[in-house]
């Protein structure tokens, strides 16, 4: 069923982002750590609108589960997760890309959503409105807002 | 029970705690619930067998929370979901419907009639379906009394429940999930565990994997049940359990589930019976 809905959306070329050269979510390919090698857009990100989509509801909510020093000034950050603070030197570019499309490939059964992904998923809603979702191709996050992400996070290099 | 008196003091100490979401404490395990200076309650026990090792303790929501909600609940003048037992209760007594009948004309009194129907609901009926308390308010008013039904997720509705269950209070939790429960059982066991929506949870993975932690600003329990129906003060109102599992779901972006529906009704068995042992506790104090 799910192979199915991935090969229709693949088909009509559901997402915009096909036509802009991004990579679709379901043409993503991870090397077997979970990296990403490649980035999603070719555009380069920009770590300010990554810092918009990381402490936003609506987006990332990195916050939520993730405090780091990056972010210290945004109130109640949560601890689900770990500290972000320096995470740059811990991980390579390609393996956070990896983490921020979908985590799974890096950490099995993770609770972190996948932010850049439309497979393997149940009972889609329309946002929080706990309706009945209107579209499936539908990813947490755009491409760019990943780079962007992940722009910000390559500036945490504290030791 | 005389709450009457005290009602405005009630409104001052809700408003007053509304904003109370401030809390950075682990939860206090060392915190003992008392009310009213006389019924201690149990708010830890061992794991029942069925959980199969899942949580090293099960411990009700009131741990969680911050010591001025907690206190809240330690007394019933202070505890705002007495405003809405009140409400319960003169429901009780009141006549409605075709047939003439309230509730204390058949069951007379709810002390002695209800005592302990909290701890062991839902359970399955007769007829082999499974009914939370809802279901069987519904049943008397629609067929005893000719009387309309009350909207799952209604104030009236609410308000009976939570005077229903206060008269469980400090009884142990203590749901059948064996013989005709246990494909419910199974049922809500399976939605418990299968994650939900765009952002890909399960029940489990904010309250079995995260309990203790906080996402945002909310310290997370393990989404015991026995507490409810709850006053919460970010609402100041009461909050139905299927309306705290709708809100849960649809947090995953997922479509969620119809309060009162088959599903939830099987999800609060499972839950429920994962609190086996603990206190009922209704109505409790949330932030
Ligand atoms: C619902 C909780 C949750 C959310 C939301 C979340 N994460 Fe995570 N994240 C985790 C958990 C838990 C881990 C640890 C991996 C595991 O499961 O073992 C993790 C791990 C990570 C890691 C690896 C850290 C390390 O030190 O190895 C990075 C990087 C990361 N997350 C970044 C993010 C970013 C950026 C966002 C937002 C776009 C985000 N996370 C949103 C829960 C979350
Ligand atoms: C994204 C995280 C998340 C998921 C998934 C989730 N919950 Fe919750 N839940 C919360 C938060 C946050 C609260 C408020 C703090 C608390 O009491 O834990 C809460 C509260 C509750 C409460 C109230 C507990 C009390 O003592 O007042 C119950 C019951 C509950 N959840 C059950 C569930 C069930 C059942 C599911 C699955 C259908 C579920 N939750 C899924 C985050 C979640």
């Amino acid at each position: 069923m799910r192979t199915l809905f991935a090969l229709c959306v693949a088909a009509t070329t559901a997402f915009p982002a096909i036509l802009n050269a991004e990579t679709a979510p379901t043409a993503v390919s991870f090397t077997e750590y979970g990296e990403v090698l490649e980035s999603l857009t070719g555009v380069p990100g920009n770590p300010e609108e990554g810092y918009k989509a990381a402490v936003s509801r609506g987006t990332g909510n990195c916050v939520a589960c993730h405090t780091a020093e990056g972010w210290s000034k945004e109130q109640f950050p949560g601890d689900v997760g770990p500290d972000l603070t320096g995470v740059a030197t811990r991980h390579e570019a390609a393996q956070l890309r990896g983490i921020l499309v979908n985590a799974k490939h890096t950490f099995p059964e993770t609770v972190m959503p996948a932010f850049y992904n439309v497979s393997d998923l149940y009972r889609l809603g329309d946002g929080y409105t706990g309706k009945a979702a209107k579209s499936l191709d539908v990813t947490v996050m755009t491409a760019q807002q990943i780079e962007d992400i992940l722009a910000l996070l390559l500036t945490f290099t504290e030791e | 029970m005389t709450f009457r008196a005290k009602k405005v003091a009630v409104l001052a100490v809700a408003t007053s705690f509304a904003f109370g979401n401030t809390a950075v404490a682990e939860p206090d395990l060392d915190a003992v619930l008392v009310i009213n200076d006389e019924l201690e309650m149990v708010t830890m026990v061992d794991p029942p067998a069925h959980l199969e090792g899942a949580l090293d303790k099960v411990i009700s929501g009131w741990h969680f929370r911050d010591a001025a909600t907690r206190k809240l609940e330690t007394d019933d003048f202070e505890n705002p979901a007495f405003i809405h037992v009140e409400q319960g209760l003169t429901a009780w007594e009141t006549v409605e419907g075709s047939e003439g009948e309230s509730c204390a004309s058949c069951h007379g009194s709810i002390e002695e009639s209800m005592k302990g129907l909290r701890a062991v609901l839902p359970k399955v009926t007769a007829d082999g379906e499974l009914w939370s308390m809802e279901n069987y308010i519904n049943d008397c008013r629609e067929n005893r009394m000719g009387a309309e039904p009350w909207g799952w997720n209604t104030g009236p509705m609410r308000d009976m429940t939570a005077a229903i269950a206060l008269q469980s209070r400090g009884m142990p939790v203590n749901v059948a999930i064996d013989g005709p429960a246990q494909p419910y059982w199974e049922q809500g066991k399976e939605l418990y565990y299968k994650r939900h929506g765009l952002l890909d949870l399960s029940c489990a993975s904010c309250h079995e994997e995260n309990n203790g932690n906080y996402i945002r600003a909310d310290h997370l329990s393990q989404g015991q049940i026995n507490g409810f129906p709850v006053y919460r003060l970010k609402q100041s109102n009461m909050i139905s359990l299927h309306n705290r599992f709708f809100g849960c779901v649809r947090d995953t972006r997922a479509e969620s589930y119809e309060r009162g529906g088959p599903e939830f009704r099987a999800l609060e068995l499972y839950v429920a019976s994962r609190g086996n042992g603990l206190s009922v506790e209704a109505p409790s104090v949330r932030n």
